[in-house]
């Protein structure tokens, strides 16, 4: 660095090629995955090339990132920024999933229910009921075996309280419920300076992650291979796998901050019980997955 | 931060300075206007005469849809950020954007997403041709191949507006300098601390929206297909909950635009400071309770339209309380009329106009006659032209100074002002009467009844685009080999941002001022 910095101003980072590579690694992303959406060849290479790029750039802007904090470059005012960055990219992550839950309600109370009762229903779609989950979509109701959007065999919907120590769903939200309250120990740990037990509970909360993922993907392939619901079987496959799918992919995510997060402790030694941000907004990201969950327990699988 | 800025092309493709990253944005947004407005020359040279004479109707719906998204996501909301860039830390007394870094990246990918989003139209079966609010099934099932990349141009800007939004609420609220409390910041920051809560609210909406047309168009889902349950009218519920307060973006900024120039050349201080803050606030609250009143025709329960009818009446009263207070402060002001007072002043009328026939369009039973006709397009470019674009332009005329440190030629920029002025009003005050009369919007031939109102209107458009031109000479021209701009540059200017010497440094306030 040019100059001496200390951490009585705010630290104001020097010219940087990240964010020049990083918006070239998104369109690269993008693009590749548009040109394979189209069946052009070089779509799926252009796709990795852009998510490889993106993955090293994103890799060496976090390393610069923390590099500058253990410099003592960042005073206690630039850690606000980081905060309050997090919190509302969190803020608008939630958004999006508004998005998706909006479309869920204004389905099964609006539009669904119309479909099946409007003045011109019988005409349209003779002989189609509303009912959810949706087994039988408009089209089947119509043209039987021959339409285009089958509706799924089985369902995902709540088999009743006595059915539910059986049921997939129901220790899914134990896992990540409980991995929500394991998360918070391993805080609690470090905030008593005791790096050991803050490795093992966020090892813990790993651990459940990865075991709610296997679980989900468990039940992907029951619900494809077993019930006939996939993403074509009518809107309740949709909104089903939309809205478990871009959960599943929050998890993913977190579990993988989260497993960062323990690699930095445990290889690095890296946070302390007064400075441990990027364990902090890992697990803001986790509890906010966990509530996303509780959405999608209640109105996608017991309210069905 | 001691030095001055790079040399060479790395100064702008590396920078982490919030002021290069404002004049990025501006030129880019500036290149993007007139991109825009070239498309919008190619839709008003088509309907100079009735009948089909230069396009064919194909191309023209590419046209009205490029005109729409390159105007919007291109020209009007790159602009207002990048007068965030500059102004909004000059004028809280912070040394830079709260994540430099993060601000940069935020700038560098809306040049990809718009060169993607431009390249459709060299694609096979041609560009995004089903309007800028791509109803679905028009953007699903009945779209060209090109769709594709315009979904992931929209995720991708998408992006860039949140990462732009959490900066600038970062900035405000945790870089303001010490005496600088919330109800002392200038206007211009307040209706952008506003205006970037609406951005974190319904940009992940609008991302959502796109992502479930993806899904239906290569995933075979049936969101917008009422065959598999799905419903298309799903698709405008979603748009429009981000689309609405989309179009408050695109103005409230525009409000504190006019709330910073007002004072000034009035002489006085803004009238009703308090009020304008708490109008500000309760605009964009009511923002998200109306997005059904642009689907009064949809089939919406009586109860609906009701609700939605009266819901955004109410906006006329916080919006009616910014009016009142511009005029007040203006009222027995020693006024005078320099180029960015001109165009505030005809913000205030002319964006009054528009919001009169929004309340025309908000009458629900009226809207049924309205609905896609030409006076809606008559409103909507009345608060964008006159509204967003006029106050982006008094905020050049009037920070320009500052920036470069130079003075632009009055005569050429209030002759700049008359030409835009009529040519706007020429443009787009026909289009209430061919809209009443009942031509129908986004169609590239009309009923002879309607010729000369849009012989008008494409006159009127020809003379407005003109203007622009004239406006990016003397830009340049100031630039280049304006006179010196003295520090106050304005002789009743107040606040931060006038206190440092013109051009401003390129770093400012790396140790906080002190706010009394």
């Amino acid at each position: 660095m040019a100059h001496q910095h200390d951490a009585s101003t705010y630290y104001v980072p020097e010219q940087s090629k990240l964010p020049l590579i990083t918006a070239f690694a998104m369109f690269l992303t993008v693009y590749g995955l548009g040109s394979w959406f189209n069946n052009v060849s070089a779509g799926p290479f252009l796709f990795a090339s852009g998510f490889l790029l993106m993955a090293g750039v994103m890799f060496a802007w976090f390393s610069a990132v923390i590099k500058e904090n253990l410099a003592g470059l960042n005073n206690a005012q630039l850690k606000r920024s980081y905060v309050w960055g997090m919190g509302w990219f969190i803020f608008s992550e939630v958004m999006f999933f508004a998005a998706f839950f909006g479309a869920l309600f204004y389905v099964r109370v609006i539009s669904l229910p119309e479909l099946g009762t409007a003045n011109n229903s019988e005409l349209l779609w003779g002989g189609f009921k509303p009912d959810w989950p949706l087994m039988t979509t408009p089209d089947m109701a119509v043209k039987g075996e021959a339409a285009k959007h089958l509706g799924p065999e089985g369902n995902m919907s709540n088999p009743g309280i006595l059915g539910w120590l059986s049921w997939l769903p129901f220790w899914n939200t134990v896992i990540l419920l409980t991995s929500s309250f394991t998360v918070h120990f391993a805080h609690t740990a470090l905030k008593k300076h005791n790096k050991k037990q803050f490795n093992i509970w966020l090892g813990v909360t790993v651990f459940l992650g990865i075991c709610f993922l296997i679980l989900q993907i468990e039940e992907y392939v029951h619900a494809y291979q077993e019930l006939g619901l996939t993403l074509h079987s009518g809107i309740y496959g949709a909104t089903f796998f939309m809205l478990t799918g871009f959960h599943g992919a929050h998890v993913t995510i977190g579990t993988f901050m989260l497993l960062v997060m323990l690699l930095r402790s445990v290889l690095k030694g890296h946070f302390k019980h007064d400075d441990c941000f990027g364990f902090e907004a890992a697990s803001w990201y986790w509890h906010f997955v966990d509530v996303v969950w509780l959405g999608l327990f209640i109105f996608v699988y017991i309210l069905s | 931060m001691a030095h001055g800025p790079a040399k060479g092309l790395t100064r702008w493709l590396y920078t982490t300075n919030h002021k290069d990253i404002g004049s990025m944005y501006l030129w880019f947004s500036f290149a993007m206007f007139f991109l825009g407005g070239i498309f919008a020359l190619v839709i008003r040279a088509e309907l100079f005469e009735p009948g089909l004479q230069i396009v064919q109707p194909e191309f023209f719906n590419q046209m009205t849809t490029m005109h729409g998204l390159v105007m919007v996501f291109g020209a009007v909301m790159p602009a207002f950020v990048g007068l965030a860039n500059w102004m909004v830390p000059m004028m809280i007394g912070a040394p830079d954007m709260a994540l430099p870094r993060m601000n940069n990246l935020s700038f560098w990918i809306l040049p990809f997403a718009f060169a993607m989003l431009a390249s459709t139209l060299f694609m096979e079966g041609g560009g995004p041709n089903f309007g800028w609010t791509f109803y679905a099934p028009l953007s699903t099932t009945y779209a060209p191949p090109s769709v594709t990349f315009f979904i992931f141009a929209i995720h991708i800007m998408g992006a860039s507006s949140i990462m732009g939004a959490i900066n600038i609420i970062a900035t405000i609220l945790n870089m303001r300098a010490p005496g600088m409390t919330l109800m002392k910041m200038p206007l211009f920051v307040w209706t952008w601390l506003i205006t970037a809560y609406l951005l974190i609210a319904v940009m992940p909406v609008l991302a959502g929206a796109v992502t479930m047309m993806l899904m239906d168009i290569h995933f075979g889902t049936s969101f917008f297909d009422a065959a598999g349950g799905g419903d298309p009218v799903l698709f405008q519920h979603v748009f429009w909950f981000f689309g609405h307060p989309e179009v408050y973006i695109m103005i409230l900024p525009a409000f504190g635009v006019v709330s910073a120039i007002i004072p000034t050349f009035a002489r006085k201080p803004l009238f009703g400071y308090s009020s304008m803050v708490y109008a500000t606030a309760a605009i964009a609250i009511l923002s998200f309770m109306v997005w059904a009143h642009h689907m009064f025709t949809v089939g919406l329960p009586f109860i609906g339209e009701w609700v939605f009818m009266i819901a955004t009446m109410a906006i006329a009263v916080p919006t009616g309380v910014k009016v009142f207070n511009w005029v007040t402060t203006m009222y027995k002001g020693a006024l005078t009329f320099e180029t960015p007072m001109l165009f505030s002043i005809a913000f205030v009328i002319l964006f009054t106009i528009g919001g009169f026939s929004g309340l025309m369009l908000a009458i629900a039973p009226a809207d049924f006659q309205y609905h896609d006709t030409y006076f809606v397009v008559a409103h909507f470019h009345y608060v964008l032209v006159p509204g967003a674009i006029f106050s982006i332009t008094a905020a050049v005329y009037y920070w320009l100074p500052k920036w470069c440190g130079r003075m632009y030629d009055e005569v050429l920029g209030k002759t700049h002002f008359w030409l835009a002025f009529i040519g706007l009003n020429l443009t787009f005050f026909p289009m209430h009467f061919s809209g009443l009369a009942g031509m129908p919007r986004r169609i590239p031939d009309y009923n002879p009844l309607f010729a000369n109102w849009n012989m008008l209107s494409s006159v009127g458009a020809f003379l407005f685009g003109a203007a622009q031109v004239l406006f990016l000479y003397i830009v340049i021209r100031a630039i280049v080999s304006g006179r010196k701009a003295t520090d106050q540059v304005w002789e009743g200017a107040h606040g931060l941002e006038w206190t440092v010497p013109s051009p401003a440094p390129y770093h400012t306030f790396t140790t906080p001022p002190k706010v009394d």
